[in-house]
């Protein structure tokens, strides 16, 4: 009972305490001073849990097939964590997290650990602070930290790099190799899983997607492609096996640090992106000078070019933007 | 920005009436909370984790079956034990008024019965909420 303290937090993380788990996550969440405190002391901890991200369109059994792989990692002895993510609403900020309805087995399990997170403005799959939300996981000894997107199109891609190991979950009737071959979702894959494999259609799209990972060999390495029917629990054992053998394979020689450097890259520039952002367009003054752009722009007389620049020139004088704390 | 209100909704139990905990779910989110919904056939050991990982701001559990002199207190005993007995239980369904009394000298917060507007259930949690969150 009573207020967790920092201290409190950082000891019960480590140790796997549920209730300072659930408390730090809150806390990552908030992105604030108290956060980044947080995650320096937990730092030590941090860095051995394979991060894996499941994404594909709405509706291909993302959250199932999240459940149906805990399982059988479960049963490799495997510590698990699950970031579940759903959409917050873009109106009222609210959001609807239903990812636990679908993960039953993965919920009765105590030992795992199983968190949903509302996207909160971000649309890349992921919330601004999954990352974080992992790190926590990751210092409470979790082996492997599951992210399940919001599911996503053709471009919402931000999974793929903030991962060890993509998944993309496909369905048999996804609209067969016309979709497919659209860029992105199909380049981020280290994995492919056809899920839904008891429904007509599916050795076909396996069989184009086999056809299509000829050309996504990155790193000597051919993007497998694997059937899965959660509901008839067809398929499953062979994923986990996949998702250990890739695991092997990262940690030979340098992938796995250069994966990391690059995670840690992008995360920086995140940072600094939203930050400066933020900074820059609630300066005095800025709106105006956005209003009054925008009216020279309606007048017809100077394109959308000129108008920024000279947005931009109004402004740059006004706006001091010393540190991005 | 003050931090979102984070909600779990759960069913506990055999009860497998889910209507109006899905339009409460609704109106809770149209309010700008974030709601978690467990789904059906929750046993109180799975809410109360449930509760533990997504550090809610309030459990509130949807009985309509009669169990509910059982299910609120033993989620509540639960709540104790885990250390999280200053976050707000509450819930409703169908549930007689002298029950909703008896649970609210246990350490149960306001319930809601039939007929309840969903702007008293949202404007509830808007007030009671903060005024906890000063002892978690």
């Amino acid at each position: 009972m009573g207020r967790l303290t920092l201290d409190d937090l950082v000891e019960g993380v480590v140790a796997g305490d549920r209730r300072c788990l659930g408390r730090a996550i809150t806390t990552v969440e908030e992105g604030d001073e108290t956060s980044w405190s947080l995650l320096k002391r937990l730092s030590p901890h941090i860095g051995s849990a394979l991060r894996v991200g499941i994404t594909g369109p709405p509706g291909a059994g993302k959250s199932t097939l999240a459940d149906a792989l805990v399982r059988e990692l479960r049963t490799r002895d495997l510590g698990v964590g699950v970031i579940a993510v759903d959409p917050s609403s873009p109106f009222t900020g609210g959001a609807l997290l239903g990812d636990r309805v679908r993960m039953l087995r993965a919920t009765e399990d105590p030992e795992v650990f199983v968190r949903s997170m509302a996207s909160r403005g971000c649309l890349g799959g992921l919330a601004r602070t999954t990352q974080e939300a992992a790190d926590v996981l990751d210092a409470a000894g979790k082996d492997i930290v599951l992210f399940e997107t919001v599911g996503v199109g053709q471009s919402e891609l931000t999974v793929a790099s903030a991962c060890d190991l993509t998944i993309v979950v496909l369905v048999p009737e996804a609209g067969g190799m016309v979709q497919a071959m659209k860029a992105g979702v199909m380049e981020i894959a280290d994995m492919f899983v056809v899920n839904k494999a008891d429904r007509p259609g599916a050795d076909e799209m396996e069989f184009q997607l086999v056809d299509a990972s000829r050309y996504l060999i990155s790193d000597g390495r051919r993007p497998p492609v694997l059937k899965t029917s959660a509901l008839k629990d067809e398929g499953l054992a062979a994923l986990a096996d996949e998702v250990l053998q890739y695991r092997e394979w990262l940690h030979q020689g340098d992938r796995l640090e250069l994966r990391r450097k690059a995670q840690a890259k992008t995360r920086i520039r995140e940072l600094v992106r939203s930050a400066l952002e933020e900074k820059f367009w609630s300066q005095a003054g800025v709106d105006e000078s956005l209003s009054v752009a925008a009216e020279t722009f309606r007048q017809g007389e100077q394109s959308l070019l000129e108008v920024a620049q000279s947005f931009w020139l109004s402004v740059r004088e006004q706006i001091a933007v010393s540190d991005i704390s | 920005m003050a931090r979102r209100l984070k909600i779990l909704l759960a069913k506990a139990g055999l009860d497998g009436h889910d209507r109006g905990v899905k339009v409460v779910a609704r109106a809770l989110r149209d309010a700008g909370m974030e709601v978690v919904y467990t789904g059906l056939h929750q046993t109180p050991e799975q809410i109360v984790n449930a509760a533990l990982q997504e550090d809610v701001d309030a459990v509130c559990l949807s009985i309509l079956s009669g169990a509910h002199m059982t299910l609120f207190p033993r989620v509540k005993e639960l709540m104790d034990e885990a250390g999280i007995g200053d976050t707000l239980l509450s819930g409703g369904g169908i549930i007689p008024d002298d029950d909703m009394e008896e649970l609210q000298t246990q350490g149960v917060g306001r319930l809601f019965g039939p007929g309840s507007s969903l702007k008293s259930i949202v404007e509830y949690f808007e007030e009671e909420i903060p005024r906890r969150r000063e002892l978690r």
